[in-house]
């Protein structure tokens, strides 16, 4: 789960990293308000879940309180990337001397959390990572050990040479690292990490990335979720436990499996058809699940005809088979639908569907071509 | 022969009274897998049809034998009950639970590996050595004995894989569901190296899905390490990047991770790489032939 910057920056603050003043507001007359009390030069930015925002100009620097309030107006409402802004935080403009990054991902190579560091900070980490890789230093940490003293002392050395500026980065680097395990992170970053000109550390940009599995440990967290950003077919699949992507074609696909779904994807466009979407029905599917699966398949207008591909393992095809009779007993579809079951239980699931007109068919490309012809056949 | 697990392995179930325990201990104990014990705290003494439960794995080891464990248990408590399990004894655990932090997969990676024990997991379908053992939620019927080894990091795309192989008239040695997720026990090359060693194995068939590098790397240890013929299949062609596609692991990210890039390392290393599971078959049968 995305977190806001200014989320994840009272995060930070709570932990005490040295963090500009800052407030979030939803409308310009508060903004002056907050100017006024920051005093000198702020910065207004708006708080949506997408990168670039800078360059779609939802960044803006003000000298004074009314200029604060006219950029908060000019952002709030603004379209970034298909996203409205909702909300502007107004925050203290440090001057800025030089600019680090500091950050933790999750490395699937060395298993645990990997440190990052760079003395390129305030631009973008991946284009420095293709550009000049070796600027960045990395450094992997014991997930059981923790990170030590000593290797956060040497992740500040690489960044600065002044005694007095490491000696406020090391112990950054260490709190950022206790905001990643304690949040369950996935990624933490601080970027840019700023020295101003009287020699202070700051952390002026900062954002994490929240293990969605691991939200039950953090009730605060999970009620930072901003739905705003989210479609209201993304909403209901996530509140159902089901795993979609909405995609461009008129094949809807209801698959058990994440490499199933994409397999099945992949073989539509093979018989020459366009999946309309990835979705992942999961482990078990009562007929809440095939439901709300075939409801958020059926709200995409280019969707001609539903393939249900159903592998049984831990899923039982005859409890998927009564799930589907109950779903489309309680609202028929208006859509075809092409059934393939097969797996745990598939003898009764085949006796289910034969009871109410219905068939299976016997093979994954069986079924695949017929719901692509059957796209192909209605456009 | 098979690999980690045949006829001589004791399994443990943990979490064998939930709903996915009881029924899939039900179902191992049907396809022959020894279960002997299961274990869920504040229950022991009880009788799981057949199955004497135990409040403690290390109980069930000493009073059992039991010298593999697999979890059932709910993501919360899954990555504490595969390292007690570690901690008790067994050589292997096999953690079915979807849904771990990733954190404490970490910390579960790290213990089993200073205890020399074998995870496999988390979020994966377990293992089956056709005839012998099922350690996992996998159809055993669809299964058949034979000389190929299957790994792959899927679910149902595994069932899907092995049932293409039976179509086509071809047994496995020991089929495995590495898991989707970022951190996992027993990856690619730990299990290519197995299948190489095992004398019951002629042939492996990797399956793989986009996001990571795993497949790259097997590429690169297959062509330096692995003599047996290799086939491969990729699953995500048509993923779009930036977007999960459900596995946590599975994303395009920062323009690695494609499926286009697995298959050509593959491909380099000698690999054929099947465009669907329904032409695996074929393929191994030409490379056996070769």
């Amino acid at each position: 789960m995305k977190i806001h910057e200014y989320q994840a920056r009272s995060i930070l603050r709570g932990r005490g990293v040295p963090v500009p003043r800052f407030e979030v507001v939803d409308d310009p007359a508060e903004a002056r308000r907050v100017a006024e009390e920051i005093g000198g030069m702020v910065v207004v930015k708006a708080q949506v879940h997408v990168g670039g925002r800078g360059k779609a100009g939802g960044v803006k620097l003000a000298n004074t309180p009314e200029e604060a309030e006219r950029h908060a107006r000019d952002i709030l409402g603004m379209d970034i990337k298909g996203l409205t802004v909702r909300k502007v935080m107004v925050a203290h403009a440090v001057d800025i001397e030089r600019e680090y990054y500091v950050g933790i991902v999750v490395d699937r190579a060395t298993k645990g959390p990997v440190y990052m560091v760079s003395s390129e900070g305030g631009v973008d980490i991946e284009t420095v990572a293709a550009e000049t890789p070796e600027k960045i230093f990395k450094l992997p940490i014991d997930p059981v050990q923790g990170l030590t003293v000593a290797q956060a002392a040497e992740l500040a050395a690489h960044l600065d040479d002044r005694v007095e500026v490491v000696g406020q980065v090391a112990p950054v680097i260490i709190k950022l690292y206790n905001a990643f395990v304690q949040s369950d992170a996935s990624l933490a970053e601080i970027n840019p990490l700023v020295v101003s000109p009287d020699g202070k550390v700051w952390a002026v940009d900062a954002k994490m990335n929240i293990d969605d599995n691991a939200l039950f440990r953090h009730p605060d967290i999970a009620e930072m979720r901003d739905p705003s950003g989210e479609s209201e077919e993304l909403r209901k699949a996530r509140e159902m436990g089901l795993s979609f992507v909405k995609l461009d074609g008129n094949v809807g696909c209801c698959v058990n499996g994440a490499g199933l779904a994409m397999t099945t994807m992949d073989l539509i466009k093979y018989y020459g058809g366009e999946p309309a979407n990835f979705l992942d029905i999961g482990g078990s599917s009562s007929p809440e699940k095939v439901m709300t699966a075939f409801d958020i398949i059926t709200s995409d207008p280019n969707v001609r005809v539903i393939l249900l591909n159903i592998f049984g393992g831990i899923t039982r095809c005859d409890d998927v088979a009564e799930g589907l009779i109950e779903a489309l007993e309680a609202r028929p579809l208006s859509v075809p639908l092409v059934v393939r079951l097969t797996g745990t239980n598939e003898i009764r699931a085949r006796q289910i569907l034969a009871e109410h007109g219905m068939e299976s068919a016997q093979t994954m490309d069986e079924a695949v071509e017929k719901a692509v012809a059957m796209a192909g056949g209605q456009a | 022969m098979s690999i980690y697990i045949d006829e001589r392995t004791r399994v443990c179930v943990q979490g064998i009274t939930g709903r996915d325990g009881s029924f899939h201990t039900g179902a191992m104990i049907e396809y022959g897998t020894h279960v002997v014990a299961g274990v869920t705290p504040g229950k022991g003494g009880q009788n799981r049809g057949g199955v004497p439960v135990f409040n403690t794995v290390r109980e069930a080891v000493d009073e059992t034998g039991a010298n593999a464990s697999i979890v059932f248990v709910p993501a919360r408590f899954a990555a504490d009950a595969a390292i007690e399990a570690a901690e008790a004894g067994v050589e292997l655990v096999v953690v079915i639970t979807e849904g771990v932090p990733t954190l404490d997969a970490m910390r579960l990676y790290r213990c089993t590996r200073e205890l020399g024990v074998r995870m496999i997991g988390p979020n994966c379908p377990g293992l089956i050595s056709p005839g012998k053992a099922k350690l996992g939620i996998m159809p055993g019927a669809i299964h058949t004995r034979g000389k190929v080894g299957v790994v792959s990091r899927s679910g149902t795309l595994t069932y899907e894989v092995v049932d293409s192989l039976r179509r086509g008239g071809i047994g496995q040695s020991t089929v495995i569901g590495i898991g989707g997720d970022p951190i996992i026990g027993t990856n690619f090359i730990d299990t290519l190296e197995a299948f190489e060693k095992d004398d019951g194995t002629s042939a492996i068939v990797l399956i793989g899905e986009i996001g990571g590098t795993d497949e790259e790397q097997a590429a690169q240890f297959i062509s330096e390490h692995v003599t047996k013929p290799v086939v491969g299949f990729i699953a995500g062609r048509t993923a779009p990047p930036g977007r999960r596609m459900g596995h946590a692991g599975a994303i395009i990210a920062g323009g690695k991770g494609t499926a286009e890039e697995k298959i050509k390392a593959l491909t380099d290393a000698g690999v054929p790489v099947a465009d669907r599971p329904s032409e695996i078959p074929g393929l191994l049968q030409a490379t056996l032939g070769r």
